[in-house]
């Protein structure tokens, strides 16, 4: 149904990829995904959303406690590459204006 | 009551009192228990027979000759459909031309199930209506030809409609010689026969039904239930809409009560799967639970379907919005927390509460959290009145069956409407003209209506007349003889290779029950026929045995063990001759030996006084006949296609519809 790539760059910056549907029940585990990389350090992360087909509100929730976390830490959460039917989401609930999508994920902390 | 019906009459009683004194004879006094095996199959195939013959008579006993109908009334509105899949566009189009010259004001369609641009482009260049799938049916079943008909229904409106194979051309009078019989309001169907233009005088692949499209019919007719063929025939459209409407009511009504039946326990078991700390999901689920305890005491005091299903949907819109709420505010917070922290980037506007469009998406069917849990998902979706999982909501065109045609036709007399037979062709079509795709096209229809008889049992529905499920079921049960046969070839070759007799004694007790019912028996086909060729018929009953064994059981395993039929379309185009084809008919040359050898044994044994004289050339006789039904076969797997020579100055939609034979070739 959904699965999670999780590797980290040379620079320290955390990537997580979610390949599926973003859901409720999906959101438990991408959560404890974040969780675990912000406990064991990495204040930086990436999600890379050009592999999730779609997000509901409990996906935004996790992505959104994921900048709150990752911030507490000094540190941050970025989004890249964001698929038509996510960037959908995010502009019809505004959160785009929040959370600005990145191009690339490489180069989602170069500003 | 005229002269031939009476006689009829009178053959049919005397037919059903012998057969019955016979059979009541045999039951009682005449089984040899010793050798039971062959003793009780032979008999139960015997009563098979006679039942068959009992059903015949019955239907006979109303045999309807129809006048002429009188002339249509003038300005009612015709569409005339044309079902194709991948025949050649050069053929449909030479039906189509035939179909939009037709002289009654009409609509021609082609239903293209091909898709194919150069059958659209053919089409319209002539004026004449393509029609392909619409959207709607991508990734949904697409039941064949019914649902090429469904797709069709809905997209014309015409309150006629009539119904052609690719290859049926019709001749110019075909609506005007049947649109009068729906003077009566209650007729919704009059089918016309199908007759064949590339089958010689003899007709060896039995393609012509000269039995059914004629007498059997005209019984069915009698009794108001005459069947409809498949093509060839015009309907009401206010008949097939009523079906579809009413089935759509039941299958729903069905649906929902299931779905309300198993909820609670769906539920419950999701509910386990969500972690103890998620307390809005677990909430959530409760109050669904609750929803479905409501709806189904709703339904049980017996309001409305479509009002329960209503307020059970907006309901769970409710929950599924505070679901939406309660994840968005936790958001919400983290947003403001994020804020505090600084550094926050872009605005802090971040507000739903007036955006209502996002609220509504974020919590629709598919958007919303709740969508997670599959089984939750399907079994609210279960609970409305569209048909998730077809095309449409309303199928006309029965989709139960490979044979839509029978058990549209039950569904549309089980709701009242009458039906027709007219007894002369007003089409021309082509026939199977190599034995593989006879044997493919007879198994698909034995397959449709075994598919039938076990799914919607004529029997067992309750608003037909007795007659009307009795009409039914004898075609159905003639369907079955491939058992009997077993029996009926096994029977000789037992007594004369292994001096076996199923009876205790061949005695004078024993044909003088019997020989008076098979004589009356086939003067009663005689007068019936009344010189139609009938011998064919009987002989394909015997022949195609393991053809009729083989759609029982391939139907049966379709129905209740969810097997694939094997099912494959008729083609229409002609095969290219390979030589006789003998490994088709393995069974029946096996049968065929098997009688041979026990000739010669038989003699063998007679004439050194093994066996007694008298029940040996009884059994000779026997196998003889079985020789002569069985032998058919042979010379079909031997035919090497039709001649056209040998057709004799055929009318002008004839001569069409044996051009649609050199497209095809």
């Amino acid at each position: 149904m959904i699965e999670f790539d999780v590797r980290t760059l040379d620079t320290g910056v955390g990537v997580v990829t979610p390949r599926g549907r973003l859901n409720m029940v999906a959101a438990r585990q991408f959560k404890t995904i974040l969780g675990d990389l912000v406990t064991e350090g990495t204040h930086r992360i990436v999600v890379d959303l050009a592999e999730t087909d779609f997000i509901d509100s409990s996906g935004l929730g996790a992505l959104i406690g994921g900048v709150k976390q990752t911030r507490q830490q000094g540190g941050d959460l970025r989004i890249a590459r964001p698929t038509e039917s996510v960037m959908g989401v995010l502009e019809l609930t505004n959160l785009a204006r929040v959370l600005r999508p990145r191009d690339a994920v490489d180069t989602a902390f170069d500003d | 009551m005229s002269r031939r019906l009476l006689l009829i009459r009178v053959i049919v009683v005397v037919t059903a009192l012998t057969g019955l004194n016979y059979i009541t004879w045999r039951w009682l006094f005449s089984i040899n228990f010793d050798a039971w095996y062959i003793a009780f199959p032979l008999i139960l195939a015997e009563t098979y027979s006679l039942i068959d013959s009992l059903l015949f008579g019955f239907g006979i006993w109303r045999l309807k000759e129809r006048p002429a109908p009188p002339p249509p009334p003038d300005g009612l509105s015709v569409d005339v459909l044309i079902t194709t899949y991948n025949e050649p566009v050069d053929l449909v189009m030479n039906t189509a031309l035939a179909a939009k010259a037709i002289r009654y004001p009409h609509q021609t369609w082609i239903l293209d199930d091909g898709n194919r641009p150069e059958m659209r482009a053919a089409a319209e260049e002539h004026g004449i209506g393509w029609i392909s799938r619409s959207e709607e049916w991508a990734g949904m079943p697409r039941h064949a030809k019914a649902g090429n008909l469904n797709n069709a229904l809905v997209q014309t409106d015409g309150e006629f409609i009539l119904i052609l194979d690719a290859d049926q051309v019709p001749t110019p009078e075909m609506l005007d010689a049947t649109l009068g019989y729906f003077d009566d309001p209650e007729m919704g169907l009059v089918q016309t026969p199908q007759f064949f233009v590339n089958v010689p005088e003899n007709d060896p692949l039995g393609s012509q039904a000269p039995l059914f499209y004629g007498p059997i019919q005209q019984s069915k007719d009698g009794w108001n239930s005459a069947f409809f063929c498949g093509s060839n025939a015009v309907i009401r459209r206010e008949a097939l809409v009523q079906i579809g409407v009413s089935r759509y009511a039941g299958e729903i009504s069905l649906r929902v009560w299931q779905t309300l039946y198993y909820a609670t326990g769906v539920l419950k078991k999701a509910r386990k799967q969500v972690p103890a700390e998620e307390t809005g999901t677990r909430e959530a689920l409760l109050e669904v639970e609750a929803l479905v305890e409501r709806a189904r005491q709703e339904l049980t005091d017996g309001e409305a379907l479509f009002d329960v299903t209503y307020r059970f949907q907006r309901s769970v819109d409710a929950v599924r919005r505070r679901m939406v709420d309660a994840d968005l505010s936790s958001l919400q917070a983290d947003l403001a927390e994020i804020a505090a922290l600084g550094a926050a980037e872009g605005d802090q506007d971040f507000s739903l509460d007036d955006n209502q469009e996002a609220l509504a998406r974020l919590a629709a069917r598919e958007w919303s959290p709740m969508g997670a849990i599959d089984s939750v998902t399907a079994l609210v979706d279960a609970v409305d009145v569209d048909r998730g999982g077809e095309a449409q909501a309303i199928m006309p065109m029965a989709t139960i069956s490979v044979t839509e045609d029978m058990a549209t036709c039950m569904r549309m007399h089980g709701l009242g409407w009458k039906s027709a037979y007219h007894d002369t062709p007003l089409a021309f079509g082509l026939a199977p003209e190599d034995l593989k795709t006879m044997l493919t096209q007879r198994l698909r229809w034995a397959q449709g209506t075994m598919q039938v008889m076990f799914r919607e049992n004529p029997l067992s529905q309750k608003r037909l007349s007795w007659p009307q499920r009795l009409m039914y079921f004898s075609t159905m049960w003639s369907y079955l003889s491939g058992f009997a046969a077993l029996a009926f070839l096994a029977a000789p070759v037992l007594f004369l290779v292994f001096g076996v007799l199923p009876v205790q004694a061949l005695s004078s007790d024993f044909f003088v029950r019997l020989i008076p019912f098979l004589v009356i028996n086939q003067l009663l086909f005689i007068v019936v026929s009344d010189g139609r060729p009938t011998w064919r018929g009987m002989q394909y009953s015997l022949a195609l045995f393991p053809t009729w064994i083989r759609a029982f059981t391939s139907a049966f395993g379709n129905v209740f063990m969810g097997r694939s039929l094997d099912f494959a379309v008729t083609p229409k185009e002609k095969q290219e001759p390979t030589g006789p084809a003998y490994h088709l008919i393995k069974p029946q040359l096996f049968a065929i030996a098997a009688l041979l050898v026990a000739v010669v044994v038989g003699t063998v044994r007679m004439i050194v006084g093994d066996a007694e004289v008298l029940p040996t050339l009884f059994n000779f006789v026997w196998v003889g006949l079985d020789l002569a039904l069985i032998s058919v076969i042979v010379q079909a797997a031997r035919y090497r296609g039709f001649e056209p020579g040998s057709a004799t100055s055929l009318p002008a939609t004839a001569q069409a519809a044996l051009r649609n034979r050199e497209e095809a070739s």
